[in-house]
């Protein structure tokens, strides 16, 4: 992984100056590290002669999981593959990580993938919990990620898909066709991250205001907030207070 | 090209010519049907009684009947997921708990369900903190179906158990008061653990409320289940099917009262309730009443496993021993709610540096969460309430995502109440249960 530069914009938000990290062929498994992970009481470039500052925390890379991946994984894994002809196009990486599997499908193939999940009779993932966004400014070409998770009802299983989309080019299609519930939580992506689901039958915003401007959970989107004083003491907005790391 | 009763119309090379002509009275008349052609739209709430909260519906009349309807969220939008990004794991506590705040016990475990997940600590979680966790939700969930028995009576025009309803309720709140210090909001089941051990006074209490609450239920249903208005109000109103329900992602009473047992605490359990015995009450009708059945019937199935967490109760740790997890602070209910005991902050302001520096570190920057994702989903009150929790292996959450059960059965409601009178729609907006402050969080 490059070095993303650890300079905070006003949000208090690393920015790299260039996308590191992941190639586009493999998503991103980790946010990029933040600035916590780093020394050790968040000191940079001041006169810290202790050493602690230079301190580097390493992670743990996730590895793309091995068979046998261990309880229902395989069986669900093996009915896809065989359910689904385009499977070794479809999904990009598979990872077990504390119990949970995750697939990592292209996206372009997401509503495809989500059909066979659930009409597949050794599949069934009747119920689509939960879409979510989750932005990986810094960790991913690919930076903006949407996580489904599936519900079989009747194996009582869980998976997880993700599909990671550029901020330049953030399509993929719309799940709704096939699990109707998606319809607001999809909204809700698109209004809080930007990602634009393709054949959804309205995607407006749904929690923000009809004509804010920007998506406010994109990790390059400032907190905002206002200096308080309290009893003659300036209390700084969140994103600007001190923060001990 | 609109055609017009009082005059006809003929192009020419001039433009459109239209004569006028006389007419029958009768056949203008008869041509329209201000009865059944009339389409009002209806703008109802935000601000509305009825309307359970800040929740907008737009309506498309023809009379009575509802032809469409749309719900408009997000006039309760708080952004407290973009502000858990900004504060440590443990402040994050603070923060959902205000979510669904009829729920406030179910927001804080999920999350320290998925904190605890990400961490890998589940099953050093203490058995007492477990019951203690089991105990709280399960009180809370009767507060909870006790609000919405209160809020649908009076929606519905039943002013008499919305007092009760919320009498009852207070009972619960003046426990959790006893327990955490706090009514609402109460930040009490943490990562790690809880707050703090729960006080003899509360199992008293909470005795107490177990011997007094039958006899309340009882009343409700006198009260309630004969009265023909009632009956008339919620019977075969606003009926939903399973098929429809898992299309849409309802779960929760709605789900159970189309028919089909799914409740998380039997089919993915958590917190040890594959331990408890109790049952998942369903109902066959699918509608208004049915929900109320069910409702009521959860009530009295959540009596029994807090009776059942009472007699497990046995003395022990409420926090993981881990302490670099588990805050050193010692908490006592103060004037203001709760803070540090002033015993504990004399210790470590006199007598011992490490301890000071240890408590500093742990309070101010926070424990680092290893880097990953989950996602932990529990049953709430209205159905299953998902944590989707990211770290990036730093001392705040990357993003936190709720799932929300009022946000995704809101989406039921057109579904409910098109091609149905308008005084359904207030039926079956109040039997989904929504609470805004979760929805649009």
């Amino acid at each position: 992984m490059t070095s993303p530069t650890d300079k905070p914009n006003d949000g208090g938000v690393p920015v790299p100056v260039t996308p590191a990290g992941a190639s586009s062929t493999a998503p991103a498994e980790y946010p990029p590290a933040s600035p916590a992970g780093r020394g050790m009481f968040g000191n940079h470039g001041t006169g810290d002669v202790s050493g602690y500052g230079g301190l580097v925390r390493q992670r743990q890379p996730i590895e793309e999981a091995a068979r046998p991946y261990g309880g229902y994984f395989d069986e669900v894994r093996d009915a896809l593959e065989e359910a689904y002809p385009a499977f070794g196009d479809a999904i990009e990486k598979v990872v077990v990580d504390r119990g949970e599997l995750t697939l990592h499908v292209r996206p372009e193939r997401i509503a495809e993938v989500c059909q066979v999940m659930r009409d597949d009779l050794a599949l069934r993932f009747e119920l689509c919990s939960s879409v979510s966004g989750v932005d990986y400014l810094g960790a991913d070409e690919r930076r903006l990620h949407v996580v489904y998770l599936l519900t079989s009802m009747t194996y009582r299983r869980r998976v997880r898909l993700e599909a990671a989309v550029s901020a330049e080019s953030p399509h993929l299609p719309s799940v709704t066709a096939v699990y109707p519930t998606a319809d607001w939580q999809e909204r809700e992506a698109y209004d809080m991250f930007g990602i634009v689901f393709d054949g959804h039958p309205n995607l407006t915003r749904i929690l923000m205001p009809d004509d804010w401007e920007g998506h406010p959970q994109r990790k390059d989107y400032p907190l905002g907030g206002v200096a308080v004083e309290y009893k003659g003491a300036e209390i700084p907005p969140p994103d600007r207070r001190r923060s001990y790391q | 090209m609109t055609t017009s009763n009082y005059a006809t119309e003929r192009e020419t090379t001039e433009g459109r010519v239209f004569t006028v002509t006389g007419g029958d009275w009768d056949t203008v008349v008869s041509s329209t049907d201000p009865i059944n052609d009339e389409r009002i739209v209806v703008n109802m709430g935000p601000q509305h009684p009825s309307t359970h909260g800040v929740l907008r519906l737009i309506l498309e009349l023809e009379g009575e009947t509802v032809r469409e309807a749309r719900s408009v969220v997000g006039y309760l939008h708080t952004g407290i997921e973009k502000n858990l990004e900004y504060r440590n794991w443990v402040q994050g506590s603070t923060f959902v708990t205000r979510m669904d705040y009829l729920a406030p016990i179910f927001n804080e475990t999920a999350y320290a369900l998925a904190v605890e997940k990400l961490l890998g600590i589940t099953d050093d979680i203490t058995e007492r903190a477990t019951t203690i966790r089991v105990l709280m939700m399960e009180l809370n969930r009767i507060s909870s179906h006790l609000v919405w028995l209160a809020t649908t009576g009076m929606e519905l025009g039943a002013i008499s158990i919305m007092l009760y309803g919320f009498r009852e309720r207070e009972y619960i709140l003046d426990i959790f008061e006893t327990i955490t210090g706090l009514r609402m909001n109460h930040a009490y089941v943490r990562p790690g653990g809880v707050a703090q051990d729960v006080p003899d006074e509360a199992i008293v209490k909470i005795r107490e409320f177990l011997k007094m609450m039958p006899k309340k239920l009882k009343e409700y249903e006198d009260l309630l289940s004969g009265q023909p208005i009632w009956t008339e109000r919620t019977k075969n109103v606003a009926v939903l099917d399973v098929t429809g329900c898992v299309a849409l992602g309802i779960t929760g009473p709605v789900l159970r009262s189309a028919g089909l047992a799914w409740d998380l605490r039997k089919t993915m359990p958590y917190c040890g309730y594959e331990t408890y015995e109790f049952d998942v009450p369903t109902h066959p009708d699918g509608d208004v009443w049915g929900r109320y059945q069910v409702r009521l019937a959860e009530i009295r199935e959540s009596m029994k496993l807090v009776e059942q967490a009472l007699d497990r109760l046995r003395p022990g740790p409420v926090m993981v021993a881990d302490r670099k997890i588990a805050w050193p602070a010692q908490l006592a209910i103060g004037v203001d709610g709760m803070g540090n005991s002033l015993e504990h902050v004399a210790k470590i302001m006199g007598q011992s540096m490490e301890s000071l520096i240890h408590h500093f570190k742990l309070v101010t920057e926070g424990f680092r969460v290893p880097p990953g994702q989950v996602y932990v989903g529990i049953e709430s009150p209205r159905g299953e309430l998902g944590v989707h929790a990211v770290s990036d292996g730093g001392t705040r959450p990357y993003r936190v995502h709720y799932r929300e059960p009022s946000f995704v059965n809101l989406q039921a409601l057109p579904a409910m109440a098109e091609g149905g009178l308008i005084a359904d729609v207030i039926a079956g907006g109040a039997s989904l249960d929504p609470v805004m402050g979760g929805c649009d969080r």
